[in-house]
């Protein structure tokens, strides 16, 4: 089966607009509730009949709830490999639903049932390590209408399909760092002065002293590319829904607030320093015939800091979101019509890039 | 008794079933009939009963041994300390105080202080219980080309869409 990720509504990244706020230093915030249904076994230790239950249960709840019309329903594993790594690359599903989620390399396929429903902001992925995985995501900093999108739906596939609830433990979860309220509130900031700075270092053991956890562009056991982190909650137990997002919003302003001063102090001990490196980052990406990926983030973070501080103008946040999106390999490749090798999309990511900024730069 | 299909867990549901030369008889655990779509009285949305019942239960035998199983998915203590991960809800039943203690030593409680939830209503199951009892026959009737009923099997579902 093939698929037309024009399908999606927004084609699915509409968290990548650049409309929220400090949209600049913060890409998204986004929420993840996990729920199991009752009655089958996790989808981890379920059969193959278990898990296409629950998807047929999930599908018929979707039907009769009013929030998710613009909704469409995606069987993960009937998809090619090719468009489940683009799905992971659009951030809709995970790499352990999208069955790519191997150490040794070799391809591994989706578990049967595994499926994710999106929506405009929103994507269920069905039959992950949980039943079900309801994530919302929003531009920049607002944890608050993202968890109040997830709310909504949780509560209404709730009233719809039975989930697995105890009245001491809460949501119960494969993993029981997830029990609770299942909620895992994630902001994806860029921290490229905190890295220059060496500051980060103290930032993220700060983060994990209050009970905050840290990972990559891609979540959990990702690397950090780029500059950014993902900063996240680390316990789901013992707190409310409100009280851990408030928590971690405060941390993260705390978090915006250290890069601005380091951004500051930047410009004012290292001024031309710092303006030829963001200058040669911004020309490699307009000139370069063959990027990597890696470096392609790289030099994409130095040009969003550029933006930042006000150095390049004309290139909107929102191009340098897309770019960090329609960069990736399976991205390119699908531009292409056909599966590229490294070698061959190092050289499209490169052409694709100069074209954009072509068009945009100033 | 063993459930006729996996042989691992004990029958809480007898099958009638009738096809052309007579009838059949299969006794199905909790989890096996789950999978062929019939909600026993154990996997409907009230467990409460259940859960107090194990928890009951619980308090008089506290000791839960590594080799102890799960009854209806049939997960040990030794399994989840290999994986990492539970095997089902009625797990953390019966494994409950082993699993209190770890909630406590990785997440600093154990105490759910999120929103309380009470499932769907009985008119609910019963609504999404015929939708998906609905949807088989639908499929059915299209599998075996019985277009007329999967016409009105539709018109049906549509209505209680």
């Amino acid at each position: 089966m093939t698929f037309d990720l024009s399908q999606l509504p927004d084609g699915g990244v509409g968290w990548l607009d650049a409309s929220g706020e400090s949209a600049d230093i913060v890409l998204s915030s986004r929420v993840r509730l996990a729920r199991n249904i009752e009655g089958y076994a996790f989808a981890g230790r379920a059969r193959d009949g278990e898990r296409l239950r629950v998807l047929t249960q999930v599908r018929d709840a979707f039907s009769r709830i009013s929030t998710t019309t613009d909704g469409v329903l995606v069987r993960v594993d009937q998809l090619s490999s090719l468009d489940r790594v683009l799905l992971h690359e659009r951030h809709v599903v995970s790499k352990e639903l999208a069955g790519l989620d191997t150490q040794s390399g070799g391809a591994r396929e989706p578990k049967s049932g595994a499926a994710v429903h999106v929506g405009r902001s929103y994507a269920v992925m069905v039959n992950e390590e949980d039943h079900l995985r309801i994530q919302t995501m929003r531009s920049g900093l607002d944890l608050g209408r993202s968890f109040e999108e997830a709310r909504q739906l949780d509560e209404e596939l709730g009233a719809k399909v039975p989930f697995a609830f105890h009245r001491e433990f809460g949501f119960l979860t494969a993993c029981p760092t997830n029990v609770g309220t299942g909620l895992r509130a994630s902001v994806l900031i860029h921290l490229p002065a905190l890295v220059l700075t060496k500051e980060i270092g103290r930032v993220l053991a700060g983060l994990q002293q209050v009970g905050l956890t840290y990972r990559g562009l891609y979540g959990e056991g990702s690397e950090v590319i780029g500059n950014f982190f993902q900063i996240s909650n680390q316990t789901t137990l013992g707190r409310s829904e409100q009280e851990l997002l408030e928590y971690l919003e405060s941390v993260v302003r705390h978090v915006i607030e250290k890069e601005i001063e380091a951004r500051r102090v930047l410009v004012r001990d290292a001024g031309y320093i710092i303006e030829d490196k963001l200058w040669r980052a911004y020309g490699t990406l307009r000139y370069a015939r063959s990027l990597t990926f890696d470096e392609a983030m790289n030099f994409l973070s130095g040009v969003r800091l550029a933006v930042g501080l006000k150095l390049i103008s004309g290139l909107s946040v929102y191009t340098l979101n897309k770019l960090l999106i329609f960069s990736q390999s399976a991205h390119l490749s699908s531009i292409e019509g056909r599966m590229l090798t490294e070698d061959e999309a190092n050289v499209v990511r490169a052409a694709f890039v100069r074209d954009t900024l072509d068009r945009t730069g100033e | 008794m063993l459930c006729d299909v996996c042989k691992e867990n004990d029958v809480v549901i007898t099958l009638t079933e009738i096809d052309g030369d007579g009838v059949r008889q299969v006794r199905l655990c909790e989890r096996c009939a789950a999978e062929r779509g019939m909600q026993t009285a154990v996997a409907t949305p009230k467990p409460q009963i259940g859960t107090f019942l194990q928890s009951v239960h619980q308090q008089v035998t506290p000791a839960v041994g590594d080799a102890a199983r799960c009854p209806f998915c049939s997960s040990t203590l030794r399994d989840f300390r290999q994986t990492g991960r539970v095997g089902c809800a009625q797990c953390y039943a019966a494994f409950e105080s082993s699993l209190r203690e770890l909630l406590r030593r990785v997440q600093g409680s154990s105490r759910h202080m999120g929103r309380a939830y009470t499932g769907p209503t009985d008119a609910e199951m019963l609504v999404a219980g015929t939708v998906s009892q609905l949807r088989e026959r639908l499929e059915r009737a299209i599998a075996t080309e019985q277009f007329e009923l999967a016409a009105t099997l539709r018109d049906q579902l549509r209505g209680m869409e």
